[in-house]
């Protein structure tokens, strides 16, 4: 599927099923490839277990039954000390940003440096966060305040600004623009579509449940329904496709754009 | 109505002493299960602590913070805890003549037993309420989960520091407490009531030994292992948003107090066993 796009996989899911209860899955039977260098978009109707499902590549959830591949590494088997170090790798964007509410904006994004980086000398590790700030957008004045003194829209920015601060191969983003205005989504969005084109090689996942975002900043994308993945491919496999219940969420979010 | 034949009536009383007893097992086990799950947390945490990268400064902040929040309100329940109880005794002795013994008495039940227990419950409710407050917000607001995609362990890094911060901090602020309610009592024995003050301190001396200091302070550190486990392991299972957050706080510390007051009673058993074992002559009172 992958190979569609000419590119290798970055993450491959094969057979992945997870139930919370013994009973019910969540996820029953995801198949994916989400290709490397390219930005990937997972939709599908709330809760239909689309942030399970960036735990289990994210490691934070262990799989019922399945194979979670990123970057060539099989992560379900990995123990505590592996995966903590293996996550450097990783950048990810929280829907409410996350941000550590005891700390000022640039001492968030120092974390993560200070963290992973004991080479580095304070000022150079602040030196490092000052610019991921700026690239994601935040204004200097605010580089002090603590994220009880910012807005959604700024705190989204030092939330990028901290998922970028170790330089990430993977970068994901969990519904970005959910609950967000038509202005601040755009400007999200250009902002994914910018800190992807900023490293070469950056493979961005991005979920949301929001098809015209999808079209605008996807370069592939996977559809979530029941706990397996209705259709995946580039957009105009979605625009070509006779599946009803693509055409129903394609008409609605072409109708939106 | 028909009479119940014997059979059918010992039959009616079996299935209902298997009834209760099923029900009896099912919240044992649930009770098994939940101190079993309390203790992994715990040791797994305190083992982390000694694993890289090292976590002093967040061990001093947290020991700061534990201090600071309690050392006022402890100091001041020591005073009055050390005139109330110094006054009871000295109500109950001056029956029998025996107004000497009021310093000494005071200072064992003090050093021994309310010393820790009470330094125990006081910070178990400030500080411990708080760490489960904390711990809690981060779980609710994804914060840990943050942690650990960036790859901190969020165990290691919140949770290992606090429960030895109160491991640490526990015994010190016993001290203050045993310090300053023997201070109460010297105020009311020596100050209101008139002892003579030669007396108390000599009478008191005879008798504390400082195995009986050791005794509160070695509780008071068990204590905190305790209520610091038990608090951040409700904080870090939080779930169910702000709500949640509450509910988690308050069971904590109500949990965290009745572990504190119960286990203080088999941890005296435990500790005059092993005085028993190794000094059988018995040097202490
Ligand atoms: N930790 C959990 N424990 C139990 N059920 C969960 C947990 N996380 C998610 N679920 C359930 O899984 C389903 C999918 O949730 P989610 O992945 O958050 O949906 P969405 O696609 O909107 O992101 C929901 O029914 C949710 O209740
Ligand atoms: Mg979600």
């Amino acid at each position: 599927m992958a190979a569609a796009l000419g590119s290798e996989a970055a993450v491959e899911i094969k057979d992945l099923k997870k139930s919370f209860d013994g009973k019910d899955y969540v996820l029953n039977g995801i198949d994916l490839e989400i290709p490397k260098g390219r930005i990937t978009v997972i939709i599908g109707f709330s809760g239909t277990g689309k942030s399970v499902l960036l735990k289990h590549i994210l490691g934070l959830l262990k799989p019922t039954s399945g194979e979670i591949r990123v970057l060539g590494r099989e992560i379900g088997g990995m123990g505590v000390e592996e995966l903590t170090r293996f996550r450097q790798q990783y950048g990810m964007l929280f829907q409410y940003a996350a941000l550590f509410d005891d700390m000022s904006a640039v001492d968030n994004v120092v974390f993560p440096i200070r963290e992973h980086r004991r080479d580095l000398t304070k000022e150079q590790m602040r030196g490092i966060a000052r610019e991921k700030l700026k690239q994601s957008g935040l204004d200097e004045k605010h580089f002090d305040k603590l994220p009880a003194e910012l807005s959604g829209g700024m705190r989204k920015r030092v939330g990028l600004a901290r998922a970028l601060a170790l330089d990430p191969d993977l970068m994901i983003y969990d519904e970005p623009t959910t609950g967000l205005d038509p202005v601040l989504t755009e400007m999200v969005d250009n902002l994914i579509v910018s800190t992807h084109n900023l490293k070469q090689g950056t493979t961005s996942v991005v979920v949301s449940h929001d098809l015209y975002a999808a079209f605008r900043i996807g370069h592939y994308i996977a559809m979530l329904n029941n706990g397996k993945v209705l259709l995946a491919g580039t957009p105009q496999d979605f625009l070509d496709s006779e599946i009803e219940l693509v055409r129903k969420f394609v008409a609605k979010g072409v109708h939106k754009a | 109505m028909k009479a119940m034949t014997y059979g059918e009536l010992r039959g009616k009383v079996n299935h209902a002493i298997d009834g209760a007893a099923v029900f009896a097992w099912k919240r044992l086990e649930g009770v098994i299960l939940a101190t079993g799950e309390v203790m992994t947390f715990a040791i797994y945490s305190v083992r982390a602590f000694f694993a890289r990268p090292r976590r002093f400064d967040e061990l001093l902040n947290h020991m700061e913070f534990i201090g600071n929040k309690s050392v006022f309100i402890i100091a001041l329940s020591g005073l009055f805890t050390g005139a109330a109880l110094s006054y009871q005794i000295y109500l109950g002795f001056k029956l029998v003549n025996a107004t000497s013994l009021v310093g000494p008495t005071v200072a064992l039940g003090i050093t021994r037993e309310l010393g820790p227990v009470l330094t125990g419950l006081i910070v178990a409710a400030r500080a411990g309420g708080a760490m489960a407050a904390r711990l809690g917000t981060m779980r609710v607001s994804e914060q840990i989960d943050a942690l650990e995609v960036m790859g901190v362990e969020p165990r290691q890094y919140l949770v290992s520091p606090r429960i030895v911060a109160s491991v640490l901090t526990m015994p010190l602020l016993t001290g203050i407490f045993d310090f300053v309610a023997m201070f109460g009592s010297w105020l009311l024995c020596v100050q209101v009531l008139e002892m003579d003050e030669a007396a108390f301190f000599d009478r008191t001396q005879l008798w504390l030994q400082p195995s009986h200091i050791n005794e509160g302070l070695f509780k008071a550190a068990v204590f905190g292992l305790f209520f610091s486990a038990v608090c951040t392991h409700r904080g870090f299972t939080t779930k169910g948003g702000a709500a949640g957050v509450g509910n988690s706080t308050n069971r904590g510390v109500v949990l965290s107090m009745v572990l504190i007051i119960v286990s203080d009673f088999f941890l005296t058993s435990l500790i005059n066993f092993f005085y028993a074992v190794t000094d059988p002559t018995g040097g202490r009172g």
